[in-house]
């Protein structure tokens, strides 16, 4: 039996299951993306982008589904204390695939701002939801995307109406908890109407030590002259996979920075898709990640001019130990009339170790002649002089290497734009680094 | 602005210089893609037996492929039956002097600037100049083998050279490389062989003509140079075709064996018809062409100057096995109405500290297409490997477009790989900069784009340059350079 038998069965079987938990909006996308699924299956490492991960073999697994929706014994809020200090965040949980709604942040939010469950969400506001959801990730060009769409009972919404500032950043935790193998399908839609301006932070987290696998599909839209940040912050375990892809559609004049981090994982694909389709809109992608043992990154970008007088600017840097794996593909596609473009694509690599592996493929791909663009992209190891000038003064081989190290992955932190989560950050990436943290200790026993 | 967009225009429609048809006498074999055509080119080139049962192996296996889609190319379904495979000059016996030759092919490669015939000695270049299917003429054979160095065609080679011919053959470009590479294993005609023997300094240039004749036929030559321990040649390679409405196919294959402390610098000035402004007709140019750094501090370094061909689907390459042997790739392709362009470089890091170097500068103007494709590997055991590559790209126009695909995949952690690439048009700037010097916009786009050129212009031979220039000149505008 292939990778994809399992879940075409399991959706015939369940199908009614699926759609008796979700709402009407959730349901309407599932027929055609079952088809798609069929059609398209997983992409195998014969498909180009997906040439270094093996998508079909992390699925193969038996992995249980909380397709019943059954309340998983946990309340986040008591025992999770990975708040960032400064940071006086609005806290939201998913545990699993589901919105934990027992009990939600007191803050309130500006009037007519939505952050909760995307069920909730839809049954509600079917009509705003209907418009976007499942509007900018096509489940008909990725078999993975194709199966979210077709599983997906649940997730979360962040709609932030016209003018409106969200002062207080929103911060939403995915928490993996299960005794068993558990696979979950998560959503995230960010709806950001004209002039609207907030800041999501997502933190990915495995409590236990079974095997996890998610898919994740991430769809922003961000209108006219609206600014939106969002910060993914991934720290799971050795045994979990990621398939995370994000889609953002950028109107005219608007600002969206999305910044992704990967500190602990085991498998993940991050997928980015940022179309600018209104002139003057400017996009910040960046991320980075730190690997060693087994982990494995693979990041793929697509960036897409359709409009002139846009600024696209991505830096990706990846640090490699141990047998790890890290792979980059950007591409930047800059249509036909799209004039005055301005994008650059950085990616940087550290390869630490013989056993490491980086694949890089920055490309760019230009029909209009108006345009300033270019990537560059380096793989090699720390700066020897720098390295021996620093041991010159006093300071030991591990010290000095620690800190070059840092001092490379740093300047992704400089495109975070919250002071506090920007310090969190730093002191996570020393603390890495220094190989103390070995999972986020704050999340240990969030079970009692 | 509007002057210089009026002048980029006037500058990008130059033409074809090198699209007459030379009236001779052609023996062409029917069309048509067989073993019994396979067995015909064979017979016709008096081949040894183990030839032909490489030519078929070679057929076989190109029946099991796939025609490969993954370049950024529009192909046009070919089809390999309405093609012939064999077209030659007729001449009765090999030609001793060149008052054999027909005067009519004399006064082609006279008009292409060929220096044929010997008493062009001061430009001190061996050429072996080859029409369609066969090899016309080599020169300076006389001189070459005093040194123990051969310069023949290919056929020559396989008739005198059986042994050289047979264990280098295939070793760099296996025919199950592919899709091309197979066609062409199987129904090359001709091209050139080279062997430098050990401790030999190539005293001249040596170099090899390519014309495309005759109507409906493909062009499929195979070039061979070895390099022994510690010699050195530069071997340039141009090519021309007439203007004609159809396509025209040309798949060739070119192999370099560097041997210990072997040097060979290979150019290429690329001119077959482009098609005209309609985007109608052209080669299409499918090539295979790698080089083999096989011994300790060997060197290959590929220069290339890419103008001409509807469709380029190209990537000289280089593979480092040897320590601290070293790659290079030069490459300027221009790419003008509705020509295509997928080219670039793949270097394979094997041996330690080995190094390797790209250049590639992309011209694209009209509504052509320029991509850049490159991979550089660095296998787990090439410790100290070091990669620099920059490609940049200049648009010319709006309707066109620029591309750049590169592959980088690192396994070993002493490895230092960097990449660049850039795109822009010319900026209002550097010609306002210009025209407030006193240079008009016209001589201003000619002095930028010769600039952004030149990088790669100073590594082409000096007989090489000079064509070079002229051809960027054709090929861009009335008066650059």
């Amino acid at each position: 039996m292939n990778a994809e038998q399992q879940y075409i069965e399991l959706f015939t079987t369940y199908e009614n299951t699926i759609r008796l938990s979700a709402s009407d909006v959730l349901n309407a996308p599932r027929t055609q993306a079952f088809d798609d699924f069929k059609r398209l299956g997983f992409p195998s490492v014969r498909n180009e982008d997906y040439k270094y991960t093996d998508v079909p073999r992390a699925f193969a697994p038996n992995y249980g589904i909380n397709l019943k929706r059954f309340q998983v014994p946990v309340n986040p809020y008591d025992v999770f204390r990975c708040d960032v200090p400064h940071l006086s965040a609005l806290l939201y949980f998913i545990v699993n695939d589901s919105f934990y709604d027992r009990k939600q942040p007191k803050a309130s939010l500006p009037e007519g701002v939505y952050a909760g469950g995307l069920n909730h969400f839809a049954e509600s506001y079917p009509e705003i939801a209907g418009r976007y959801y499942s509007r900018a990730a096509s489940a008909g060009k990725d078999g993975i995307i194709a199966l979210n769409t077709m599983l997906a009972q649940d997730g979360f919404v962040l709609y932030v109406p016209e003018n409106v500032i969200v002062e207080r950043p929103i911060q939403l935790v995915h928490i993996f908890r299960s005794d068993v193998d558990t696979m979950a399908n998560r959503r995230v839609l960010v709806i950001m109407e004209p002039r609207s301006q907030a800041k999501l932070l997502v933190c990915d987290h495995s409590i236990d030590n079974v095997r996890f696998l998610s898919t994740e599909v991430i769809e922003i839209f961000a209108g006219e002259g609206a600014c939106f940040d969002y910060y993914d912050l991934e720290e799971s375990t050795e045994a979990t996979a990621r398939f995370a892809s994000l889609h953002a559609k950028q109107e005219a004049t608007s600002n969206v920075l999305v910044n992704g981090i990967t500190l602990n994982n085991g498998l993940t694909r991050n997928n980015y898709y940022i179309e600018l389709n209104g002139p003057f809109a400017e996009s910040t992608l960046c991320g980075m990640s730190i690997l060693d043992k087994e982990q494995h990154v693979d990041t793929c970008t697509h960036i897409t001019h359709a409009v002139p007088n846009c600024t696209s600017r991505e830096l990706f840097k990846n640090v490699l130990n141990d047998r790890s794996t890290g792979v980059f593909s950007g591409r930047i596609l800059v249509k036909e009339g799209a004039q005055k473009t301005s994008a650059f694509q950085t990616n940087r690599n550290l390869c630490a170790t013989r056993e490491a592996r980086m694949y890089s493929k920055p490309q760019l791909e230009i029909y209009a002649d108006d345009v300033k663009c270019s990537h560059g992209m380096t793989t090699g190891q720390l700066d020897e002089n720098a390295l021996f000038y620093l041991q010159s003064r006093g300071i030991p081989k591990e010290e000095a290497l620690t800190m070059l190290s840092i001092a490379f992955a740093a300047d992704v932190l400089d495109n975070v734009r919250l002071d506090g989560l920007k310090d969190r950050l730093h002191s996570l990436i020393e603390k890495r680094f220094r190989g103390e943290l070995s999972q986020c200790r704050e999340c240990r026993n969030i079970l009692s | 602005m509007q002057d210089s967009n009026q002048i980029i225009n006037e500058v990008t429609s130059g033409d074809y210089k090198y699209g007459f048809v030379t009236d001779i006498a052609m023996e062409v074999i029917h069309k048509g893609l067989n073993e019994d055509i396979i067995r015909l080119i064979s017979v016709k080139k008096k081949e040894p037996a183990w030839l032909l049962e490489f030519r078929l192996k070679a057929y076989r296996y190109w029946l099991t492929l796939e025609m490969p889609d993954w370049a950024h190319l529009k192909i046009p379904l070919i089809n390999y039956q309405d093609i012939s495979y064999y077209a030659a000059p007729k001449t009765k016996n090999t030609p001793k002097s060149l008052d054999e030759i027909d005067p009519e092919l004399l006064k082609t490669f006279d008009k292409l600037g060929i220096p044929l015939e010997e008493r062009k000695h001061l430009t001190g270049m061996a050429v072996d100049a080859v029409m369609d299917s066969v090899s016309v003429k080599t020169t300076f054979k006389e001189v070459l083998s005093e040194k123990g160095i051969i310069f023949s065609s290919f056929s020559e080679a396989v008739q005198h050279h059986p042994d050289l011919v047979q264990e280098y053959m295939g070793s760099v470009v296996s025919y199950r490389d592919n899709f091309f590479a197979a066609l062409n294993s199987a129904v090359f005609s001709d091209g050139s062989f080279v062997y430098i023997p050990k401790g030999v300094h190539c005293p001249m240039e040596l170099s090899t003509y390519f014309r495309i004749n005759a109507a409906n036929t493909g062009q499929f030559e195979r070039t061979l140079i070895v390099a022994d321990d510690e010699s050195y040649v530069s071997y340039l390679e141009g090519c021309t075709a007439p203007m004609r409405d159809e396509n025209q196919l040309h798949a060739a294959i070119v192999e370099i064996v560097a041997k210990e402390q072997a040097e060979v610098k290979y150019s290429t000035v690329q001119n077959w018809y482009p098609g005209d402004k309609e985007g109608k007709g052209g080669i299409y140019n499918f090539v295979t062409k790698r080089g083999l750094c096989k011994g300790k501090n060997s060197k290959i370094s590929w220069t290339q100057v890419e103008t001409g061909s509807a469709i380029t689907w190209k990537y000289p390459s280089c593979i480092l096995a040897g320590d601290n042997s070293a790659g290079e790739f030069y490459s300027v392709a221009v790419t003008n109405n509705y020509q295509q362009a997928d080219t670039g470089t793949k270097m394979t890091h094997l041996g330690r500290n080995t190094k390797s170097l790209i250049v590639s500068k992309g011209i694209s103007a009209g509504f052509s297409q320029n991509s850049y494709r490159g991979l550089v590997k660095i296998s787990p055991k090439a410790t100290g490997a070091r990669n620099h590559s920059q490609c940049d790209s200049l648009l010319l126009s709006a309707t066109c477009g620029a591309h750049t695909f590169p592959y980088a995949d690192v396994r070993n952690e002493t490895a230092i790989i960097e990449h660049e690439a850039t795109t822009s048009k010319i900026s209002e700037e550097q010609l306002f900069y210009c025209n407030q010097r006193g240079i008009s916009t016209e001589e201003a786009v000619g002095l930028i784009v010769n600039g952004y050129a030149k990088e790669v212009m100073n590594k082409l031979p000096m007989e090489f340059a000079v064509e070079a220039q002229k051809l960027l000149t054709i090929s861009l505008e009335g008066s650059v350079g």
